[in-house]
């Protein structure tokens, strides 16, 4: 039921705190925060350096300007609203489709307009944001996911976490939205974390709650089946959100659309641990390798190389 | 990692610089460690009576010097319509008193407030001069020849030959000479001193004379108890006239010491002095600030003790506040408990402290899940997050009132102290448990609230420690020793406990 701290850290597992001022506090620049922390300046940083994000749609800036929301709203198709500065996904309202007075979300509840523009409201006031700070709203396209991801979600978007160390890409994970977890992606609220090899996408094991599971809760789906295609794209998107902000430690959630391939969803500046049981394997030793080398590699595919030479599989 | 080694050195040294104050408090200043500790404060007062006849008067009145083990840290004369004046003459201070014309039975007042104190030790103890000041008369010095050659032959030196005189006149049957002596020339105690002093200088033992006030409560218009000292091995002792060498004198203290006359008494009849002594027990922490307030330390000019009382009392509870955050910091890093908010877990102990920690919980959860329900209601208005918040701290505020006034007339007299909670993070704590429980569900809300209230309670129990309440305001240096602590925990890189639970599942795998 509970683990030594030596037998810990002969996994090299990374914890909360070490995580905290060894990592975080050492590799991320406090002013670079902004950058991640707000979606829409990602948004527009990432299409400056040519990385792919979901189509941005419109944004609200003031309580005056809701009642435009309708006309960033594309007619009849899905759409997303999101607090620019939230956090652990919260207050982002995924709409599957609407008819102008109904909006329907991914489990079949229904919001009415009033409903749709109380939550614009509350996003600008600060609620989801950190410490309450007036907020911005973004009006995304919806993603459409791939089919190959069919039974492997559950009414919602499955995406892919995937932590970069110096701009290395370490360590991936699938993290699919369950029943329990209302659709989101969040694991501390049910979602399965399907942990995925570096070098070919695939499923390596999975867990709900910190604890190993096979099948999906809600589909009953073989989880080791899972294989993300595009993999090559994806990694390279995640190696380069490093070249695009510098973080040192951060986390890039990508998803896959079924049109336009993979797109970078949001950047963290402080991802979570539990990738690490995902993938049954600790951070720490990777991050060493990387720490040995990290001067030697000039470029992206250089770097992406390595970690495709030294990440492969359950290599220790 | 230098950063590292000077957290180290940093965070050591803030507990170093606390750990020193605190010593230096407790073994210079003579603070108290412990709350309960406690000394006793005696109030000596000299009553100088007499009557006047219509002349000038004027009075002098030996006073006491500085000794050792004994804080004066108050004098008084209190003496009305009198000139009151102190001066030295021959060395030794006297207090005078003047009034022309006076008529009557007079009465004049001099106390003076004492700590004892092992520790302290005057610098100038005055060394008294000794002067041979009474011509014996024959009777004395014939009985004397023997009495002393007895005293004399079992003696080794003066010390012991005063041991021995004493003694021997204090048998029950004394023999023939003394007991010819006793009746002729004793018929108090003061005699009895006389006597020997005139026997021992007779052998050119250097000694003075004593008049000490025992520190005993209650005593009430006694004579000063004459004594005496003998010189010794280059070293004052001290005799006890009737029980012999005191080796302890720490409940003596000494009001009048070598040959001067203890009252003059010009213009007036009937004079006469007399001591009463009173006992006030005290915390200790008081009687250190007596002393250290009268010495006018600097560190004890900037400390917390020069505010008014009030202020006194707001300090005592804002400093408990750093204990909190400790608890905090220590659940949070060594733990890994999940609160909702920061420091509202301290903020809340903080209110308990007010209300007790059963009623405080019993009016916390009440407010909180009245207040959940009322907002539930409000979700339905959409509201702006500005007004929502504070329709819903307007609630609170109501609740409070209707809770605190039913609970009274129930007799439930401790729902008044409701008033305490800090209502702004009542209002909050509602507004965030409801988003939780919007977007978390209701295991979520009870996860995070129980948190909370856990650490609430933990920091409650901290910050109620008595002797944590009596070293964050005594010794307010202790703070450093916490902010160290902090410190040195904010770089702790190990795992969290709960982290031992949580990826337990991993090592079982491997």
């Amino acid at each position: 039921m509970i683990a030594l701290p030596s037998e810990l850290k002969a996994l090299g597992i990374l914890g909360m705190n070490a995580r905290n001022i060894d990592y975080i506090g050492r590799y991320n620049d406090r002013t670079l925060y902004p950058l991640v922390d707000d979606k829409l300046q990602t948004k527009k940083l990432a299409t400056q350096h040519g990385l792919k994000t979901p189509e941005l749609l419109g944004s609200i800036e003031f309580q005056g300007q809701i009642k435009k929301l309708l006309e960033y709203v594309p007619s009849g198709k899905g759409f997303v609203l999101k607090p620019a500065q939230g956090s652990g996904g919260k207050g982002i309202l995924v709409v599957t489709h609407h008819d102008g007075e109904n909006f329907f979300k991914p489990n079949g509840e229904r919001y009415n307009l009033h409903e749709l523009k109380r939550h614009a409201s509350n996003i600008l006031s600060g609620l989801y944001s950190l410490g309450g700070k007036d907020d911005v709203v973004i009006i995304e396209r919806i993603i459409e996911f791939d089919n190959v991801f069919d039974g492997f979600s559950f009414e919602g978007v499955p995406d892919v976490r995937i932590i970069v160390y110096r701009g290395y890409p370490v360590m991936a994970m699938m993290r699919l939205s369950t029943s329990m977890s209302d659709g989101k992606a969040n694991l501390h609220q049910g979602a399965v974390g399907v942990g995925i090899d570096i070098v070919t996408g695939k499923a390596v094991s999975a867990v709900q709650f910190d604890r190993p599971i096979e099948l999906h809760p809600d589909t009953d789906k073989e989880l080791m089946s899972l294989e993300v295609p595009h993999w090559d794209e994806i990694l390279e998107l995640a190696s380069g959100s490093y070249d695009m902000t510098n973080l040192g430690y951060l986390g890039a959630d990508i998803v896959l659309d079924k049109s336009e391939g993979p797109m970078m969803l949001e950047l963290n500046a402080r991802p979570g641990l539990a990738i690490q049981i995902a993938n049954s394997q600790g951070l720490l030793k990777r991050f060493e390798q990387i720490d040995k080398v990290a001067n030697e590699h000039q470029n992206l595919q250089e770097r992406i190389r390595f970690s495709l030479e030294h990440f492969g599989g359950q290599n220790d | 990692m230098t950063s590292k080694y000077q957290i180290y050195f940093f965070s050591f040294l803030l507990i170093l610089i606390a750990v020193a104050t605190m010593t230096y408090k407790v073994k210079i200043l003579d603070f108290p460690l412990f709350s309960g500790e406690e000394k006793s404060v005696w109030n000596v007062e000299a009553k100088v009576k007499f009557t006047g006849h219509g002349n000038n008067v004027f009075v002098s009145l030996a006073l006491p010097d500085a000794q050792k083990g004994m804080y004066v840290y108050n004098e008084n004369a209190s003496s009305p319509n009198y000139g009151y004046t102190t001066a030295t003459s021959d060395g030794y201070l006297r207090g005078e008193w003047a009034k022309r014309k006076v008529s009557g039975e007079q009465t004049l007042y001099y106390s003076i407030d004492i700590v004892t104190d092992e520790e302290y030790n005057p610098e100038n103890l005055k060394e008294y001069e000794h002067k041979f000041s009474i011509e014996a008369s024959s009777v004395i010095l014939q009985a004397a020849a023997a009495i002393m050659e007895d005293a004399y032959e079992h003696s080794a030196d003066d010390i012991s030959m005063t041991s021995r005189l004493i003694s021997e006149f204090n048998k029950p049957k004394p023999s023939q000479a003394i007991e010819m002596l006793k009746r002729r020339y004793i018929h108090s105690s003061k005699d009895l001193r006389e006597v020997l002093v005139g026997l021992l200088e007779q052998k050119k033992v250097k000694l003075r004379r004593i008049g000490a006030v025992s520190l005993v409560d209650g005593q009430k218009n006694v004579l000063l108890k004459p004594m005496l000292e003998v010189l010794g091995n280059g070293k004052w002792q001290l005799f006890d006239i009737k029980k012999g060498k005191l080796d302890k004198a720490d409940d003596l203290f000494i009001w009048q010491r070598g040959a001067v006359s203890l009252l003059d008494a010009e213009g007036v009849s009937n004079s006469e002095v007399r001591f009463s002594v009173t006992e006030n027990v005290v915390s200790a922490r008081s009687a250190a600030l007596l002393k250290s307030s009268d010495e006018q330390l600097s560190l004890m000019d900037f400390s917390l003790f020069v505010l008014p009382n009030e202020s006194q009392n707001a300090f005592k509870r804002l400093l408990l506040i750093p204990i909190g955050a400790l608890v905090v910091v220590l659940l949070r890093v060594l733990i890994g408990i999940k609160t909702s908010g920061t420091f509202m877990s301290v903020l809340i102990a903080m209110a308990f402290m007010q209300t007790d920690l059963i009623p405080g919980l019993i009016m916390f959860i009440l407010v909180v899940s009245l207040g959940l329900i009322v907002r539930s209601y409000l979700s339905y208005l959409n509201l702006l997050l500005v007004a929502r918040i504070s329709a819903v701290l307007i609630i609170v505020v109501g609740i409070m009132a209707v809770v605190a006034v039913f609970a009274y007339k129930l007799g439930f007299k401790d729902a008044i102290t409701i008033t305490f909670f800090p209502m702004i993070i009542l209002a909050w704590t509602i507004e965030r448990m409801s988003i939780v429980w919007e977007e978390d569900g209701p295991k979520e809300v009870f996860l995070q609230g129980g948190g909370s209230l856990g650490v609430a309670i933990l920091a409650y129990f901290a910050m109620i420690n008595p002797t944590m309440q009596f070293w964050t305001f005594n010794f307010p240096e202790f703070l450093l020793a916490v902010l160290g602590l902090i410190i040195l925990v904010g770089r702790y890189s190990g795992y969290r406990l709960s982290e031992l639970y949580r990826f337990a599942s991993m090592v079982k795998r491997k």
